[in-house]
């Protein structure tokens, strides 16, 4: 059975472009407003959503992503609210990649294989869980795998040639390059560094490579998605809906966005 | 779910994941991974290195003032009525508390691998002061990541920090306090990954950072067992020691684990009572989770949030602890009390008039949980209280609880007034408590 993950890579594949992921946080700014935020983004161009799980105390979030957290928790998100946002979702959308991104605590609290079996049931495809480092493996990487979700896995430019494969090893889905040591949103990555650290980690896994961390701008988009499967924008998109006064304004600065940026991915190999 | 699911021997751990039992691990970032498998590859060579251990027992002795003494609290025991009390006089170390040994112990690895700039979190400071100062002394560039409440309430250190040459970095995420500060320190790390090393001030965090500030703290107990034999020909009995992240604790205890016959207790903060949620007692009041890097015990809601610790003592105003504490918790080894903020603050005005010692507000709270067992103990008892800093800091915060609390007591009017102090009892709690 192909996922979605890999369905929507082989059809971009065909294409011949990258895909836009892009990242929003659940619950920011209300359950509501989110999921109207969700329910627009395909139609606007993303490829792939990654839903944040927000958590008081994320480590490796620039202030953009720290403060949509705190905004949905503020507002009364939950895990279950997340997941229930992810099921209203599939109600009408079958087809887009859902992957939700965020720290073990709240996975843990939850207790792993309950949120696993919920998770798949609301249609999550993959998790992106930034404080499980590949020595951590059967915490959650391998019961994700065998309970039919991906584990996207984040490669770094810290993680050297020696450490590579093993932070690919259980990996699926897709790898996740982070461009830039640093947190979400912080400086823009180097396309030409990046470039050759994409080329690494292609040497060694078959995987698609998204590029993130630092991406704001179609045309950064497009510089990216030039040699990249995948070009994920978080913070900027999130910086839309704080400076939003109501859910109709946040919609469509998002949405604004978003279709910038699917451009620029579109531009980037004609 | 883990590595280890069969608990190791009390004192021998961590496992090669950095697991202590349960709890423990390397949760972090994948960016950090390297560094941290680095830093315990110095770690590791560090022990077998005959010029690193001869460079720190140096700076231990010549710079720190180590040994501490082990003082015999006559006044504060006959009071007491008990057990024969014995201070560990940790407060008397170069910068006022036990956060130097650590921190010398780091500073000596940073210059070994090679690192220019050092980065610290802290909470009352204290730390934060220690670390400032090792780094003025090797000659590297410091920044000290404080909650924006705890320096309001801690202003003496952040200026002490600032003398020492420090940026300290106002921390407002969040909620302004220690585990805010630490999360920082966290983004400054993986920022600057090449030249930084990140001085963490107690037991937790990722391994190798729980076993390796043990290993640097674990000089208070091994002095205090040799001390206790020296001066009274045997082993204590009982060692009671405050708990925030718990590495004054772990370094008490660590080397006496073994010893079955001493009795250990940790005191956390009980702030305003466990029952009110407002306190910072993880292993009382709270559950396992995953947090900056380890698994233990933390204050977090059914949602896996993690909530605001309270305590009057900002050193013990975090939502976690460190992982071996969790684990000697889980195997029963050591014991784990609570005390609210009322009893430290008499405890603290007790231990000033009894003798003549300003103690930390964190170690306070060791003394007013030994006041309340030391009476039920027998005289020859032997009980050693780990003094793990002194209070000059918390002149500020004190002056403010008192006066909130209506104490007018602390500052005797007359000398009649003041010789009466011996008859202050202890464990009342409130501001009538204390008879004259």
């Amino acid at each position: 059975m192909s996922s979605r993950i890999t369905a929507r890579f082989d059809a971009l594949k065909q294409e011949n472009r990258a895909a836009l992921v892009t990242f929003v946080t659940a619950g920011d700014p209300s359950f509501d407003a989110s999921l109207a935020i969700l329910e627009a983004l395909p139609g606007a161009g993303a490829d792939i959503i990654e839903l944040g799980m927000p958590f008081t105390d994320p480590m490796a979030d620039g202030p953009a992503i720290q403060k949509a957290a705190l905004r949905a928790l503020a507002a009364g998100q939950t895990q279950i609210k997340t997941l229930e946002m992810v099921k209203r979702f599939r109600e009408r959308d079958t087809t887009t990649p859902i992957v939700l991104m965020g720290y073990y605590n709240p996975i843990y609290r939850y207790g792993v294989e309950r949120f696993l079996v919920d998770a798949k049931a609301a249609g999550v495809d993959g998790l992106i869980v930034v404080d499980l480092p590949p020595e951590h493996d059967a915490e959650l990487c391998l019961p994700a795998r065998e309970a039919g979700i991906d584990f996207i896995r984040l490669a770094t430019p810290t993680t050297d040639d020696k450490r590579l494969p093993k932070v690919l090893e259980n990996t699926s889905g897709f790898v996740y390059y982070v461009s830039v040591a640093g947190v979400t949103g912080a400086r823009a990555p180097t396309p030409t560094d990046v470039e050759r650290a994409v080329g690494r980690i292609k040497e060694h896994s078959q995987l698609p490579v998204a590029v993130g961390f630092g991406i704001r701008r179609a045309q950064q988009a497009e510089e990216i998605a030039r040699f990249s499967d995948a070009v994920v924008v978080g913070s900027a998109l999130v910086d839309c809906i704080e400076g939003a006064v109501d859910t109709a304004t946040a919609v469509a600065e998002v949405s604004r966005l978003t279709r910038e940026l699917a451009e620029g991915v579109r531009a980037a190999r004609r | 779910m883990t590595t280890n699911a069969t608990p190791v021997r009390s004192g021998a751990g961590p496992d090669a994941d950095g697991f202590f039992g349960d709890f423990g691990g390397r949760f972090v970032a994948e960016t950090l991974m390297p560094l941290i498998l680095q830093l315990e590859q110095a770690y590791e060579a560090s022990k077998t290195d005959p010029e690193f251990r001869r460079e720190l027992a140096y700076f231990q002795r010549d710079y720190v003032g180590r040994p501490s003494p082990l003082y015999h609290a006559e006044r504060l025991s006959d009071a007491l009525g008990g057990a024969k009390i014995y201070f560990k006089r940790e407060d008397l170390n170069h910068t006022g508390a036990h956060k130097i040994n650590n921190c010398i112990g780091q500073i000596l690895l940073a210059k070994k691998m090679g690192k220019r700039r050092i980065i610290a979190e802290t909470g009352a400071g204290m730390h934060g002061v220690a670390t400032a100062t090792v780094a003025a002394r090797f000659g590297m560039q410091c920044v000290v990541y404080m909650g924006a409440t705890d320096i309001e309430r801690q202003q003496p250190n952040v200026f002490r920090m600032k003398l020492l040459g420090a940026q300290v970095i106002p921390v407002t995420a969040g909620t302004g306090t220690l585990k805010d500060a630490m999360n920082e320190a966290l983004r400054d790390w993986v920022t600057n990954v090449d030249d930084t090393f990140y001085i963490i001030g107690t037991v937790a965090g990722p391994h190798p950072y729980p076993a390796m500030v043990r290993d640097f703290q674990a000089v208070i107990g091994r002095e205090t067992r040799e001390q206790i034999i020296d001066k009274e020909g045997r082993l204590p009995d009982s060692l009671v020691a405050c708990i925030g992240g718990g590495s004054n604790a772990m370094g008490l205890f660590h080397p006496m684990l073994e010893d079955e016959s001493i009795r250990m207790i940790g005191v956390e903060a009980g702030g305003h009572g466990i029952e009110t949620g407002e306190h910072a007692a993880s292993l009382n009041g709270g559950v396992p989770g995953v947090l900056h890097g380890n698994r233990t015990y933390l204050l977090q809601d059914d949602d896996g949030q993690i909530k605001d610790a309270h305590s009057v003592s900002a050193g013990l105003d975090y939502p976690g602890i460190g992982p071996e504490h969790a684990f000697l918790f889980s195997s029963g080894r050591v014991e784990y009390v609570s005390i609210t903020d009322d009893e430290a603050v008499d405890a603290f005005k007790t231990c000033c008039h009894l003798e003549g010692i300003i103690p930390a507000l964190e170690s306070a709270h060791a003394i007013a949980h030994a006041a309340k067992l030391a009476p039920t103990l027998p005289k020859d008892h032997l009980m050693v209280i780990n003094l793990s800093g002194r209070g000059d800091k918390d002149m500020a915060s004190v002056a403010a609880y008192l006066e909130k609390r209506g104490d007018t007591e602390v500052l005797p009017d007359t000398a009649e007034d003041a010789r009466d102090v011996d008859d202050l009892q202890f464990g009342q709690g409130s501001n009538q408590g204390e008879t004259h």
